[in-house]
């Protein structure tokens, strides 16, 4: 549709180079934005992503290259510059102050004042046709940001962005921290964005996602552009990653040999309820089984993960481990019975990161290396070197603070420290979250490869193909109640929404 | 598309970083660790030295000097080890101070003294231990289990001792007759005092209990991401129960040396000294956030100040200028701390653009 009647490209980047302290982040990148388009930036984690939208947005100067807005040359010296040209940018973490409300967030560094005095009235008001422009009109301007959900607090930095003449939104990996309900809503008012004639710059590694709201792509890897301009709907998913990559990735998902009927059953679920949350919840798990919990968000698959862990304490119910029924509410129990957890935010809840790969590796199994107390640290650090190569986990330094290290290799420390303590029963909240495409592949070979082993392991993710794909066996979740237990086999993307849906009409 | 020739560099800033093997050489690995961080205070200790020396030569450099200054450190000095690992595991004790003050009323009491004249000195040293373990019991419990923020918990402490120790002793100082205790106290071994050896006991133990146990390791973990330490299993409550405990034992070693050093207990006695604890903590390098703690940092910190107030009455010069050079000597170590917590961090890509 765009080669019949080009038009003037908004923004056009070409070849822009930058190198930081001897690293060449972006080696001559190629973009070109056309009006009221979304237009899609693809790449790994490391790709070069993140230096490019903050040189679009004036944090970075380029060291060389031309950017040319509407047709002219021009420099972006600085953020305020940015947005003076109509190019704002919505970061992942999303740069609202909590404690102000919606509209004062809105107008946030260009007040509507006289004097110094805030015409608190005629903010509100501006706020609220703003808000009703993205189709949020239910949002009181009044209403303190800090109680607003992620999703909501996009919309107030998407207003914000109206506030100002804004003729390009950079938004960087919005969906990351949504989930499925949450990511339809963006992609609404993206739509109502472009409908209005203003571009969008759609970060994102997730290409279902892109197939459904991009016009069109680019795609850099290693700094460089591999492609730049794509149809979205010409370019098969395959092409895609092998643009990100540079190799060829068929089968993300590795097949699973069936569990034998009489393999043990290792993890009992029986009656499982958290008042307010979820009830009646029951299934078992056997030895070399993985069991996929699928649902939207709000299902409440991450309370059933951290109530069988002991994480929160179960109103009634019980969970039993090779035949021992755990005390409710209690970690340490889970964790002695034999029970790991690989959190859903990883770097919250799951490492220490100024902390080496080894301490990060040994935290739920110092104790047992130490004798009456004093710790062992050369027998740890063997221990986590074991791990470290038998997962393929880079860089191989045991040394190496867990900060410095990508996604992916991060989800290994902790699948290596469950490895290490040896637990029959292992729970992925998310396992991928934050892993790029590649090391995605990777991390399910891992995850199958330890079910094969013996482990019974419970996966849960936002992802419905991640867990379909994952799972010999899956419990479909709606509003903490299990609407069906079946073969994943059985099973695909729409099945699963369709029986969701029709979960919550009843 | 465009195909510039540029230098090869690897684009993945973790993969290019380098870090410290931990095959490097014992001096290099020294350096880069805690003992780097320690020799900026001991340069700082160095000057402080030499600025002693010039203004005030012999009555500075004489070994009855040197003793006095590691005498008055003492006592602070078993306060901020005791503090250190409660800031390393996260958290933050106000009433080490009066708590002492409350041990050494207690340990003074005409009853508790009585008993001792009958039975041993050391009666006198498991009160004044038992008032300070248990104050921080209630402090440890209060947080853990109550979930009240450790500031306010310990405050409430801070005012709630002090409260508690002048109603039992009716404000009045209560000298301490025992002199067995005192003898004790105020004899010297190897011609140092018993407080620098005590001093000296108390860091080297805090020394190894932080950096060579699974005490210690539980107390980095917990400081450095608490909820990460809870899923993986540590016992995370009991933990902070045992740390509030020990910074009470602590304050209840520094009653006795008190009741050695003045010969009395009152309810004024560790006045401030909290704040005098925290400061050395930090000068020391400890992060106030938690999950990174040094006792020798803290040892460096307490010395750096009491060597301070010693140059400052060598050269008679006001205890107002005093605090005022301690409040900029504070406020300097913070500043070069986040500058070393900064540069220890550059390997996460927060590098700062080179000029080309």
């Amino acid at each position: 549709m765009f080669e019949e009647d080009q038009p003037r490209p908004l923004l056009e980047v070409r070849g822009i180079t930058k190198q930081f302290a001897g690293v060449q982040a972006l080696k001559g990148v190629d973009l070109q934005v056309l009006p009221g388009e979304v237009h899609c930036v693809m790449g790994q984690n490391g790709a070069g992503k993140s230096t490019l939208i903050k040189t679009l947005s004036g944090v970075h100067q380029p060291d060389g290259g031309e950017i040319r807005w509407e047709g002219k040359e021009i420099s972006i010296p600085g953020p305020t510059a940015a947005l003076d040209l109509g190019i704002a940018t919505m970061y992942q973490e999303l740069d609202v102050v909590d404690g102000l409300s919606v509209a004062e967030n809105i107008f946030l560094g260009h007040e509507r004042a006289s004097g110094g005095v805030l015409h608190v009235k005629k903010t509100n008001a501006i706020a609220r046709t703003l808000l009703k422009r993205l189709g949020h009109g239910g949002l009181s301007p009044s209403t303190e940001v800090g109680t607003l959900s992620a999703a909501n607090k996009q919309i107030v930095s998407m207003a914000r962005a109206l506030s100002r003449d804004t003729k390009l939104i950079i938004m960087d990996e919005p969906s990351a921290i949504l989930d499925s309900g949450e990511v339809a809503n963006l992609f609404r008012v993206v739509r109502e964005l472009t409908a209005q004639g203003i571009a969008v710059v759609y970060i994102s590694h997730r290409l279902e996602e892109i197939r459904q709201i991009g016009d069109r792509i680019s795609v850099i890897k290693d700094g460089r552009s591999t492609a730049s301009g794509l149809s979205v709907t010409d370019t098969s998913r395959a092409e895609l990653i092998r643009l990100m990559t540079g190799r060829d990735v068929e089968n993300v998902f590795p097949e699973g040999t069936p569990v034998p009927s009489d393999a043990p059953i290792v993890l009992k679920v029986d009656n499982l309820e958290l008042a307010g949350h979820f009830e009646d919840v029951s299934f078992t798990v056997r030895a070399g089984e993985i069991v996929g919990l699928a649902g939207l968000v709000g299902s409440k698959r991450s309370e059933i993960l951290e109530t069988i862990y002991g994480a929160r304490k179960a109103s009634s119910g019980t969970v039993s481990v090779n035949g021992k029924v755990l005390r409710p509410g209690s970690v340490p129990a889970a964790v002695d019975a034999g029970i790991g957890l690989s959190p859903e935010e990883r770097k919250s809840q799951g490492l220490i990161l100024d902390e080496p790969i080894f301490k990060n590796v040994t935290l739920s199994t110092f104790e047992r290396f130490a004798r009456s107390g004093y710790l062992n640290e050369k027998a740890e650090r063997n221990a986590a070197r074991e791990q470290i190569a038998a997962l393929e986990l880079r860089p191989a330094d045991p040394d190496r603070p867990a900060r410095t290290l990508s996604g992916g290799n991060q989800q290994k420390i902790l699948l290596a420290r469950w490895l290490v303590h040896g637990t029959p029963v292992l729970l992925l909240d998310e396992p991928t979250r934050g892993v790029d495409v590649g090391a995605r592949a990777e991390i399910y070979a891992l995850i199958r490869k330890l079910a094969t082993a013996g482990t019974a392991i419970i996966v849960v993710s936002s992802e419905i193909e991640e867990v379909l794909g994952l799972a010999d066996n899956v419990l479909v979740i709606d509003d903490g109640t299990v609407i069906t237990q079946t073969k994943a086999s059985d099973l695909d993307e729409h099945g699963v929404l369709d029986l969701v849906m029709k979960g919550s009409a009843a | 598309m465009s195909e510039q020739k540029t230098k090869v560099a690897e684009p993945r800033i973790d993969a290019s970083a380098d870090h410290s093997a931990p095959k490097a050489n014992p001096l290099q690995s020294f350096l880069k660790g805690s003992g780097g961080r320690s020799l900026g205070l001991v340069i700082a200790l160095v000057l402080l030295f030499v600025v002693g020396a010039i203004t005030s030569g012999d009555r500075f450099l004489n070994p009855e000097n040197m003793l006095t200054i590691l005498r008055y450190a003492s006592i602070i000095g078993v306060i901020s080890i005791g503090v250190t690992f409660v800031i390393t595991a996260g958290g933050i004790d106000l009433s080490v101070g009066s708590v002492m003050g409350l041990a050494t009323v207690v340990a003074t009491l005409t009853s508790v003294q009585l008993a001792a004249t009958q039975s041993s000195w050391i009666l006198m040293v498991l009160v004044a231990l038992a008032v300070g373990a248990g104050a921080g019991l209630i402090n440890g419990v209060v947080i853990a289990y109550g979930n009240v923020v450790a500031f306010i918990a310990t405050l409430a402490m801070l005012v709630g001792a002090r409260g508690l120790a002048e109603l039992i002793s009716g404000r009045s100082t209560q000298i301490v007759v025992n002199q067995d205790f005192l003898q004790v106290m105020r004899a010297d071994f190897l011609g140092v005092p018993v407080l620098v050896w005590i001093f000296l006991l108390a860091a080297v133990a805090g020394w190894f209990l932080l950096n060579r146990t699974t005490f210690g390791r539980r107390t980095i973990a917990i400081g450095g991401n608490l909820e990460a330490s809870r899923l993986a299993g540590i016992k995370v409550k009991r933990h902070l129960v045992y740390l509030y405990v020990l910074a009470g034992l602590a304050a209840g070693i520094a009653a006795v040396m008190m009741l050695g050093r003045t010969t009395a207990g009152t309810s004024t006695h560790g006045l401030l000294y909290e704040l005098d604890a925290i400061a050395a903590v930090v000068v020391g390098g400890t992060l106030l956030i938690g999950g990174r703690g040094t006792i020798m940092g803290t040892v460096l910190g307490v010395l750096i100040f009491s060597t301070l107030t010693n140059v400052f009455i060598q050269n008679n010069l006001d205890t107002s200028v005093q605090a005022l050079a301690k409040g900029v000597i504070i406020v300097v170590a913070v500043l070069l701390q986040q500058r070393f917590a900064a540069s220890g961090k550059t390997r996460r890509a927060k590098t700062k653009p080179a000029k080309a």
